[in-house]
């Protein structure tokens, strides 16, 4: 058995980053364990650019955002290993490891970082009748094969669905020059960022179906065409809108979700909504010592958020591992009218620093409404947002005083709503 | 007179713009909200950039391909001759981040740079 103050699981740009700032912060006894033969995951195949703005005041792109944490990591010769597959964790932090060197690994540790990030929504969730021909795979894998490994997953493409992974890799195919004809997307916006819409569908021409999806796949041994179809506002097809669209390809784009078997079997609890742990405010998951960042938490926008996030992580489970006693009574966060979830999900006072930062996507697009929070039934922010869409997650910061000023609370509730 | 509509991407929002290019070469923006609305709007339709990312081939390395962009933006009617000039490009093993892979990219001041490290296999 191996005793460790700070297990780290996944060395994505949240492993890394709890990392760095565990290091940073006073702790030496680390170890990172990753399932892939590389430091920096899903960062390495995204090679555009645009990340970085908030953590590094510049325009990086993911490999290189990725460098910039490996390259501490390997200074500070803080430990990882590669190849390296966690297959259990028990709710007293015993880590059972596996890898080919060393076999079994059994690690005891002080406190855990979940920080397993997300993985693609799969063709099986989504019951689109057809044969299961080759040709159609999820958007982060196509990344992966055009990035990665340097293969053109085909020439005619059609994208179900436009979450950003979609948006940049239709622009990536059309670089190297298939031709794709159309992205549909299901609800009536998309969720991916403006500038993603602009700078790889309409540079490009391509053009972008709202409220269409696909029916039907056709072909046995490879995919030769799908059936696209308008939808209604229930989002049932609407009879009669049927398009045969010929295609070699079909990619999708249809959504992320945060990879928690391990955390399931250490017993944390998960939030249905988000499909990531339930924390408080110091990212503690409902099991003492097990904290969780990044997209394994909840799907982010942003690498710079879930660097930001995984700094605070690890700060906490320091101060979990020096046993700093809380027991104070913890305040349960509520998504009201409009908000679909909130992280965290409760708050102690004890644990908020100079101001408590609360993230938060609401459930539609609304234009010209007001995000407020209650502090039980007194409305203690009140703020006008132009718009609010689904796809981009938004956030509130409660100064420390305001606990002071309301030491009887009882809950904390966010909404969006009229005047 | 040109007529012109570009989505601004400067928020969420995502403003529908206007722009009317006028004979003497002026231009009007309208449907903006903010005044990068229609910074931005006159920017897209006089000088349009983009910042490009690839792949390109890499022999002897740990992995076949490395990442690149272009080491700042080029016009927006260039990359398609941009992506055709790192068509044939194959690069040897070691690469760092930074190197020049193209220099001065279909006769502009703006190289071609790797984006990630490839060591020697």
């Amino acid at each position: 058995m191996i005793y460790k103050d700070i297990v780290i699981i996944g060395a994505g740009p949240a492993g890394l980053a709890a990392a760095l700032s565990a290091y940073e912060n006073g702790a030496t006894d680390i170890l990172i364990l990753e399932r892939e033969n590389y430091l920096g995951g899903i960062l390495n195949q995204c090679i555009h650019n645009g990340f970085g703005l908030h953590t590094f005041k510049e325009e990086l792109t993911g490999p290189e955002y990725a460098l910039r944490y490996i390259q501490k990591i390997e200074e500070l010769k803080i430990e990882y290993r590669l190849n390296t597959m966690v297959i259990d964790i028990s709710n007293t932090k015993k880590i059972i490891a596996i890898n080919e060197t060393d076999g079994v690994i059994i690690i005891q540790a002080k406190a855990v970082i979940l920080a397993m990030g997300c993985r693609e929504r799969p063709r099986g969730a989504l019951n689109i009748p057809g044969f299961r021909p080759s040709g159609i795979y999820s958007a982060g894998t196509a990344q992966k094969y055009v990035n990665i490994d340097g293969y053109l997953p085909g020439r005619n493409i059609v994208i179900l669905g436009s979450g950003d992974i979609g948006l940049i890799m239709a622009r990536r195919l059309t670089l190297e020059g298939s031709h794709v004809k159309m992205v549909c997307e299901i609800m009536p916006y998309s969720g991916g960022l403006k500038r993603n819409i602009v700078q790889c569908l309409d540079d490009y021409e391509i053009p972008l179906k709202l409220s269409h999806t696909v029916t039907k796949i056709h072909g046995k041994e490879r995919i030769e065409g799908v059936t696209i179809a308008k939808v209604d506002a229930a989002m049932k097809t609407i009879s009669g809108t049927e398009e045969y669209v010929s295609c070699d390809t079909l990619l999708l784009s249809v959504g992320l979700i945060p990879e928690n078997e391990l955390s399931r079997k250490a017993g944390v609890k998960i939030n249905p909504t988000t499909q990531g742990p339930f924390v408080s405010n110091s990212l503690e998951t409902t099991i003492p010592g097990i904290f969780a960042c990044g997209n394994v938490l909840h799907v982010h926008d942003l690498v710079d958020f879930v660097s930001e996030e995984a700094v605070l992580a690890a700060k906490y489970a320091i101060k979990h591992i020096k046993g700093i006693q809380k027991n104070e009574k913890s305040i349960p966060v509520y998504a009201r009218d409009g908000i679909r979830y909130t992280v965290p999900s409760s708050i102690e006072v004890c644990e908020v620093m100079k101001m408590q930062l609360i993230r938060f996507r609401v459930s539609n697009v609304y234009e010209n409404q007001y995000i407020s929070v209650y502090f039980d039934f007194e409305r203690v922010y009140h703020k006008l947002k132009r718009i609010l869409t689904p796809g981009e997650m938004e956030q509130v910061i409660l100064p420390k005083n305001w606990f002071d000023k309301y030491p009887a609370v009882s809950s904390i509730n966010i909404a969006v709503e009229g005047e | 007179m040109e007529k012109r509509q570009v989505t601004c991407i400067n928020c969420p929002l995502g403003c529908t713009l206007d722009v009317e290019i006028h004979s003497d070469d002026s231009i009007s923006v309208t449907g903006f909200q903010c005044a990068r609305g229609e910074d931005y709007a006159k920017k897209e339709v006089l000088n349009p950039t983009r910042t490009i990312t690839s792949t390109v081939p890499v022999l002897n390395g740990d992995v076949p391909m490395v990442s690149v962009k272009t080491s700042g933006d080029i016009p927006k009617k260039s990359i398609k001759s941009c992506m055709l000039a790192l068509k044939d490009v194959v690069v040897e093993a070691p690469i760092y981040i930074g190197d020049i892979i193209v220099e001065h990219i279909c006769g502009t001041d703006i190289n071609i740079v790797a984006t990630k490290e490839v060591k020697k296999k």
